[in-house]
């Protein structure tokens, strides 16, 4: 059944649990990390589950993202497994990287995910290569690279854009906008509000959404997908968001407000397809139970095996320095 | 064998491994048609191959090596021209943070083949901005490979090797050499010159002389006046691979001769020279007769006015100096 939104309701719950398994991933993330459990940094991205799975539910698996040192949420929604992912903030044999990137550089190229990055707009300029590569080879793949609106005063940033827009590559750039970069805000940095201005700079459509809201996200982003799969190029997609913790997990975030943090709170993006789904659906408490339940079985199935995996082998810390081939021996003079 | 020019050299082994590889690509300021590149070695490709293989860009290096990565990421095999060694600099977070480590931090799921074609160096008076030689700083990146031709053939030989390589190439072509000419065997397009090997230039017993892109030419006619004048017999390596470096190949020619003088263009102070000598006194110190010279740029940015670029950067006399300089202290 098709809800008047045009969206299935039955779909819609799969988009919620999707987004409740990634606040899961992240509170449990950070319970750890503050117990000392993960060595390294940690940043999340609680509050901004919207854009992580509006901007991947259209997306096949054979499509591509890159994404950002925020990145648990993306590369969960494109489809990392959340116990590989475990596995890599632990510092495992068994992660996504085999314990050589950690939470800030999560790839996983059988799910398309090109990259986090621990560098800000670092991951922008090789979206628009993976999507110059679909061009070339041909298909209607598409690349989405997410990014912060921190990222969006890098030169990266400009040339990327630029460069996608100049070729008509399929890309959908996804800003992430949470207001600050680390403890900048947004204002103090740029005095270009509306990604629709930056956009046209560049010649190609912008489109600024609530990033609260998974529908709005969905929407713009359908659009943008759409165009990229058709060959009419980019799109720059705004999505409006909050990190309810700091910039990284201990991060005390005295530059902000606690009313500001408050009221981007009552705008939590899960309880507002919860309620959509209470409203157009027969979703009732014993649903919202069993997702629950289920997430919290597989998040804790996750850590554990995080917890026993085996620690990589001494000998691969030089490993995969190189890659040992060549495409063609050939005849050697 | 035929004789043609370094940048007709570069240019046969780009158009034949456009032909070989439908993956191969070239991506760069100005490499299509009419102009071909800055320095025409591009020239006729763009008409060959078509504008979809062989693009120009915009002027936006992180761009351009960015585009070529995630183009490697997804299976094509980019060869991308930027301009000058010296606009690399604008690209560093692509080649030194993302392609030279996709691979590793990915924990071996990726491979990055790329080149990054890149040309310069001094003795043009190009002043600071387009003379410098950086070698030094990408052979310090774990993940990247850097390789210098010097002749004709091994600019067709290990460019092709650098295409045909699963990992970062920075590429790096002496303006200098671009007319210098050469046979180029031309019997078999799979021929090519592997990375990582050096190459015995001239044969000599008393002082090895390892050098590698336009100062091989120096380095010969160094060796050729030490011989004539002072009947020293020098031994002359041209590296061709500056990571990784053939260290079998200097260490046995050290081994026979027992001195050496490690020659390069880029500025001495933290130069792969450095790295080499230190490399030679690890492993062969009780085979050195006398100590270890190091020739180089003095340490300053390279002037405009021809004489001074003449002081700042060395040449043929500055190695002769160097190699009978290390002969009268053997054995002392």
């Amino acid at each position: 059944m098709m809800h008047p939104t045009g969206r299935d309701p039955a779909w819609v719950a799969t988009l919620y649990e999707r987004m409740v398994l990634i606040r899961a991933f992240e509170e449990a993330a950070a319970r750890l990390y503050e117990k000392g459990e993960l060595p390294g940094f940690l940043h999340s991205s609680v509050g901004q589950e919207a854009v992580a799975v509006g901007a991947t539910a259209l997306l096949h698996s054979t499509d591509y993202i890159t994404s950002t040192h925020r990145g648990h949420g993306h590369v969960l929604a494109k489809g990392v497994p959340p116990r590989a992912m475990f596995a890599e903030l632990f510092g495992r044999e068994t992660g996504t990287n085999r314990g050589k990137g950690g939470s800030m550089h999560v790839m996983d190229v059988a799910a398309g995910v090109l990259g986090a990055n621990g560098i800000v707009g670092g991951g922008i300029p090789i979206a628009a290569g993976a999507a110059l590569g679909i061009q070339m080879l041909g298909g209607e793949r598409v690349v989405v690279a997410f990014f912060g609106d921190g990222a969006l005063n890098t030169g990266a940033f400009h040339e990327a854009v630029n460069l996608a827009s100049v070729w008509q590559l399929p890309a959908i750039f996804v800003c992430e906008h949470n207001g600050y970069a680390e403890s900048t805000p947004s204002s103090a940095a740029s005095r270009v509000d509306d990604i629709a201005v930056r956009a046209a700079a560049y010649g190609l459509p912008g489109f600024a959404v609530d990033g609260n809201d998974l529908f709005a996200v969905l929407d713009a982003v359908e659009r943008a997908i759409s165009r990229a799969r058709q060959g009419e190029g980019p799109t720059l997609v705004q999505c409006a968001t909050y990190r309810w913790y700091g910039h990284y997990i201990g991060d005390p975030g005295a530059y902000r407000s606690d009313e500001e943090v408050a009221a981007w709170r009552d705008r939590d993006p899960i309880v507002r397809v919860s309620a959509w789904l209470t409203e157009h659906a027969t979703w009732d408490a014993e649903d919202e139970a069993v997702v629950r339940e289920r997430v919290e079985r597989k998040i804790g199935e996750a850590i554990d095996f995080g917890r026993a995996s085996p620690r990589p082998a001494p000998e691969s810390a030089l490993a995969d320095v190189y890659a040992a081939g060549a495409s063609n021996e050939g005849a050697r003079s | 064998m035929s004789d043609m020019t370094f940048r007709d050299a570069l240019r046969l082994a780009l158009a034949e491994e456009l032909e070989r590889d439908p993956t191969v690509m070239v991506l760069g300021e100005d490499v299509a048609d009419p102009l071909g590149g800055s320095y025409r070695v591009t020239l006729g490709l763009s008409t060959r191959f078509g504008a979809q293989r062989i693009r120009n860009t915009p002027i936006s290096e992180t761009a351009i090596v960015g585009a070529g990565i995630g183009a490697a990421l997804v299976g094509l095999r980019p060869v991308v021209e930027v301009m000058y060694m010296d606009f690399l600099e604008l690209a560093m977070d692509q080649v030194v943070s993302q392609a030279a480590k996709a691979r590793y931090m990915s924990g071996g799921q990726v491979r990055v083949p790329m080149v990054v074609r890149c040309q310069g160096g001094p003795g043009r008076a190009a002043a600071a901005q387009h003379s410098q030689l950086l070698e030094a700083w990408f052979a310090h990146v774990p993940g990247l490979k850097v390789v210098v031709p010097s002749t004709p053939a091994d600019a067709r030989g290990l460019l092709k090797s650098a295409i045909r390589d699963d990992n970062p190439v920075i590429f790096f072509e002496s303006n200098l050499l671009y007319n210098v000419r050469g046979d180029v065997p031309q019997d078999d397009a799979d021929t090519v010159t592997p990375l990582g090997t050096a190459r015995l230039v001239r044969e000599g017993t008393d002082i090895t002389v390892v050098t590698w892109g336009a100062m091989v030419h120096d380095a010969i006619a160094a060796a050729e006046q030490a011989h004539a004048r002072w009947g020293v017999s020098a031994e002359v390596l041209d590296l061709r691979t500056i990571s990784p470096w053939d260290r079998e190949a200097v260490l046995a020619s050290f081994r026979k001769t027992g001195s050496a003088v490690v020659a390069h263009q880029a500025v001495r102070q933290g130069g792969v020279g450095a790295e080499i000598a230190a490399t030679l006194y690890e492993e062969a110190l009780d085979y050195a007769d006398a100590e270890i010279a190091r020739v180089g740029a003095a340490f300053a940015p390279t002037p405009f006015s021809p004489e001074l670029e003449r002081i700042v950067v060395p040449g043929v006399d500055q190695i002769l100096d160097a190699i009978v300089t290390t002969q009268a202290r053997r054995g002392g």
